[in-house]
């Protein structure tokens, strides 16, 4: 363990991350056996223990790498969350961001909710039928949307659309050298470029979500009126019946994890941005698919525990 | 007789010239003298003790000290990737040095984290290579940033930055937005920006690099009138031979009707508040003043200076 390269940032930024230590000294680092390719035993042979020291050290680098990167990201955003309560405080910036991430989302979020309700209704309502339950589908399309599909959707709809706009903004500041200029006039960037667009994920996110499951359940409710000539009455009924305020509040919960996750995670990925525009480019990529998969996974987690703190019934 | 009369009125004039002279000299004598008591200008505006950087394997920065006295200016030469834009963003603390201790105004900064950087940043202007403009603020708002952080009144806001802008001779282009300006003109609005606050060091960051002669002419005269009549401290990093003859060549006065002039150092003067530091490899290999410069043995000097 002691010969695993640790250094993992190639870039020593004194910067906005205070938590990495850069200020290692060569002594420090010796002791932390900086020669990686350094043999373990001289009776070994010299290529074996070269392969297998290299491949222990690239999986250990690996796995270091995934794991300081999530404790950066969760330290940015945190650091963001609790610098929001300094002074200056950037009202102004708060309500660009959410102008442009909550009011700018808005045709995108009702449009998927809308279709996603709609082709729910067209999917579900003939196998309910072949089981003579078809009753019940306002239920189904309501519970599905309100609990999985209209976090889940909303969440990557903002991704694709927030998510690479706020990391491709900040990357292009960072490789234009304009968050160095930031930090160099006095102004903090995690306060100033990360705090805003947060507080703005964290309260545009659920109210978009909210309006994608009202907007689906319409858009299910006009297919089964329309398409299969079910009683309006009988449907909202069944909605009305089928979601409980549990659901409704796991409905809001979800979205605001997802909304922090994927803004800690562009804004990461932004900040970091090296290499002129082609970084800007894979760091906007990183941005788009780590928060996608993100908000996948942490999905299922948090249905799990929403169920054992809600009392869902499994 | 007359020649008696006039002995004795040139003698009494004599000693009212030279009364006149002393008391001149006494006042010089104690405006100087007050320099040199006053503490604050003995101790050095940056200053690096033996700072060590490495990335990986790559030595960027291997033991380098030098000081940088008040009122000075340092220019430091190199070829591309020696590591003079890493040293000037180690004293913004931008980066952090392996080993090495890094002082400005005195105050040791090397441990210092990102807020209490914060407050050494507002004593420093920087001036980066391509103007680091904001692009989605104009000029206007790009000069006055520093301001607007301060929440300054608008009106002083505006004031100070149109004087700003005037000093790089381009208050007409206070409305425009980056994208509309040339690369000397985005330099200048970058040292307008750097120049609010009134900052005690300013760094110029190669703020030459590209610019045709006459612009780049231009951004060296600016540096040598806060040199000599702002009295700022500033590190200049370039690589390129016209700006250190320009910098160690000429010094800005002010003449009878208060315009500002540039003069010649000429044969008899040479400016002691211009030094030039020279990088190879992360490593100092001159220190000195120009002309210890251009007598230089060394082969590499040499063909830096006349590029062959």
């Amino acid at each position: 363990m002691d010969k695993v390269e640790l250094s993992i940032s190639p870039f020593k930024c004194a910067s906005i991350n205070p938590s990495i230590n850069t200020s290692n000294t060569r002594k420090q680092r010796e002791r932390s056996g900086n020669n990686k390719y350094r043999l373990t035993s001289p009776a070994v042979s010299a290529h074996h223990a070269f392969s297998i020291h290299f491949a222990r050290t690239y999986r250990m680098n690996t796995l270091l790498q995934v794991l300081l990167e999530i404790q950066e990201t969760f330290l940015l955003a945190t650091r963001a969350l609790v610098r929001i309560i300094r002074r200056p405080a950037y009202f102004a910036e708060i309500l660009t961001q959410i102008d442009r991430i909550g009011v700018g989302s808005l045709s995108i979020i009702l449009l998927t909710g809308f279709f996603t309700g709609g082709v729910l209704t067209l999917q579900t309502v003939p196998t309910l039928k072949s089981f003579g339950t078809q009753s019940v589908t306002g239920q189904l399309i309501a519970l599905s949307l309100v609990r999985e599909l209209g976090p889940v959707l909303s969440a990557l709809m903002v991704t694709a659309r927030v998510g690479s706009a706020i990391s491709a903004e900040l990357g292009a500041m960072s490789v234009s050298q304009q968050i160095d200029a930031m930090r160099a006039l006095g102004t903090d960037p995690i306060r100033k470029l990360v705090a805003p667009r947060l507080i703005a994920l964290l309260i545009s996110l659920p109210l978009l979500t909210v309006l994608a499951d009202i907007i689906g359940i319409m858009g299910g409710w006009i297919v089964a009126v329309s398409l299969f000539q079910q009683d309006s009455s009988t449907f909202l009924n069944s909605v009305r019946n089928g979601i409980t305020g549990d659901d409704v509040i796991g409905g809001v919960i979800k979205p605001i994890v997802f909304g922090f996750l994927i803004c800690a995670i562009s804004c990461r990925q932004g900040l970091t941005t090296e290499g002129g525009t082609v970084g800007v480019g894979l760091s906007t990529t990183r941005a788009v698919v780590l928060s996608a998969i993100m908000v996948i996974i942490s999905d299922f987690f948090l249905a799990k525990a929403l169920q054992v703190v809600l009392n869902v019934p499994t | 007789m007359v020649s008696t009369d006039f002995e004795l009125q040139s003698a009494s004039e004599s000693a009212s010239a030279e009364t006149a002279n002393a008391t001149v000299s006494d006042a010089a004598a104690d405006s100087t003298f007050a320099e040199v008591d006053d503490r604050s200008r003995t101790v050095p505006a940056i200053e690096f003790r033996d700072v060590h950087l490495t990335f990986g394997e790559r030595v960027i920065l291997g033991g380098i000290s030098f000081v940088v006295q008040k009122g000075e200016t340092k220019i430091i030469l190199g070829g591309s990737g020696t590591g003079k834009s890493t040293l000037i963003k180690i004293i913004l603390g931008l980066l952090k040095p392996d080993s090495g201790r890094v002082l400005v105004d005195g105050e040791d900064i090397t441990d210092y984290t990102e807020e209490q950087m914060m407050s050494v940043r507002h004593k420093i202007g920087m001036i980066f290579q391509e103007g680091a403009l904001f692009d989605s603020l104009s000029v206007y708002d790009n000069v006055a940033y520093r301001l607007h952080e301060q929440n300054v009144d608008e009106a002083q806001v505006e004031e100070e930055v149109r004087r700003m802008l005037r000093f790089v001779n381009l208050e007409d282009a206070i409305e425009k937005m980056p994208i509309e300006l040339s690369g000397g003109m985005r330099r200048r609005v970058g040292i307008a920006r750097a120049l609010v606050g009134a900052p005690s060091v300013i760094l110029f960051d190669e703020p030459t690099a590209g610019l045709d002669p006459p612009t780049a002419r231009t951004i060296c005269e600016l540096a040598i009138k806060l040199r000599d009549l702002e009295d700022v401290s500033s590190i200049f990093v370039t690589h390129e031979m016209n700006n250190l003859t320009y910098l160690t060549g000429e010094y800005a006065v002010v003449d009878d009707s208060g315009e500002v002039i540039l003069e010649q150092e000429g044969e008899k003067l040479c400016l002691i508040n211009t030094k030039i530091m020279m990088l190879r490899d992360g490593e100092i290999i001159f220190s000195g003043t120009d002309e210890l410069l251009r007598k230089s043995d060394d082969r590499y000097i040499q063909t830096f200076i006349h590029g062959k």
